[in-house]
């Protein structure tokens, strides 16, 4: 099997996360859906690393984990702020710069 | 050519078959997530895109990244969306109409154009030879390799991620900190506020609520002399959520008498 059918599979996952962040209005799904996108990013390193036979593309890929980590914490953190003010997750909701 | 026979039948075809078994569902589970309704349904969902993505790293000689995959995403950082959807309510289903005109057909047309243009890229594009493959740099074992490279090249964003994850930390937990506006008035400030406020009405204190022989439950409201019920002898819950009855079934003078005695 070609080791590139993992970089299809990547770019497709890529692309339904990005559909879904622009689509969902869930604070909390969109937010998945970028997780959606990082991992697929991820795919794509570790796909990589196998082609080129080196391991730096994994510790890159370790290196995104990380700090999709801090994003998720630091994400989740303001939805509840957001949630505890407005009693909404809803990305629409968060609209009052607008008004 | 028995060799090449051995190498294909043990390595590439069990990888082919975990490919094509599990992609198209990783690929399923995905776009299920854009499309429940129930964001609990679409963390499930993506959890098991993580634990399929795990199988992938892990057949793709990336051992450490699967089982930290596993830990880390679907472990932690999958249980907090849910611990978060369950704190901010698990029957949160976001409608699907869209508020902004157009916006869904758009961004199909452009995740299409995006995609198509990122596969007929990697249709295209060669790199002049086969895969390598990990065998080579992973003859000290996988874990030894990454933490080689982890510890001696990477060192320095190893100790800045570090600082970041900590940062992180802090950050949440300034964020989730509340802070009430105002101080809470304490019982001598509420006591006080009660004699020397404008008015003695509420000095003894409110009403108590129900107060009749026939009905003495917290959701009916007291009668006062004048025979008006008191709205301020019910809580203010009750009140708001509509939870009242009407008092005035239960006045003395209209208690329908034919009847037997209730038990």
């Amino acid at each position: 099997m070609d080791a590139a059918n993992y970089l299809y599979l990547s770019v497709l996952l890529f692309t339904i996360g990005a559909v879904g962040v622009v689509v969902r209005r869930n604070a909390i799904v969109v937010f998945m859906c970028v997780e959606l996108m990082l991992n697929a990013a991820n795919l794509a390193f570790v796909t990589f690393s196998r082609i080129n036979g080196d391991l730096n593309g994994q510790v890159v890929a370790f290196f995104t984990m990380v700090v999709a980590a801090c994003e998720v914490v630091v994400g989740l953190a303001i939805i509840v702020t957001i949630y505890r003010s407005r009693r909404s997750a809803s990305v629409d909701d968060a609209s009052l710069l607008k008004r | 050519m028995v060799d090449l026979a051995i190498a294909v039948g043990q390595t590439q075809t069990p990888e082919a078959v975990l490919f094509w078994v599990l992609a198209p569902l990783t690929v399923a589970a995905a776009l299920a997530m854009l499309l429940v309704k129930k964001a609990v349904h679409s963390a499930i969902l993506m959890a098991s895109v993580m634990i399929n993505l795990a199988i992938f790293y892990i057949a793709q000689d990336a051992l450490f990244l699967g089982i930290v995959q596993i830990v880390v995403y679907t472990g932690a950082v999958m249980m907090l969306f849910l611990f978060i959807l369950m704190l901010v309510g698990v029957d949160s289903s976001d409608s699907l109409t869209e508020t902004i005109p157009g916006l869904r057909p758009i961004a199909i047309t452009a995740a299409v154009g995006f995609g198509g243009l990122m596969v007929s890229l990697i249709g295209r594009a060669t790199l002049g030879r086969s895969a390598i493959g990990l065998e080579a740099a992973n003859s000290n074992g996988n874990v030894k390799g990454i933490a080689q490279l982890l510890f001696s090249t990477y060192v320095w964003p190893f100790e800045v991620v570090s600082a970041l994850l900590i940062t992180a930390a802090l950050g949440a937990m300034v964020l989730a900190h509340h802070q009430s506006l105002q101080l809470r008035p304490t019982q001598r400030q509420l006591s006080t506020q009660r004699f020397r406020g404008a008015s003695l009405a509420n000095a003894a204190g409110l009403p108590a609520p129900g107060v009749f022989a026939r009905h003495n439950a917290v959701d009916v409201p007291a009668l006062l002399p004048d025979g008006t019920p008191a709205a301020n002898s019910i809580n203010a819950t009750l009140q708001a959520r509509g939870d009242m009855l009407t008092s005035g079934t239960f006045e003395l003078g209209k208690v329908d008498t034919s009847k037997g005695e209730e038990k």
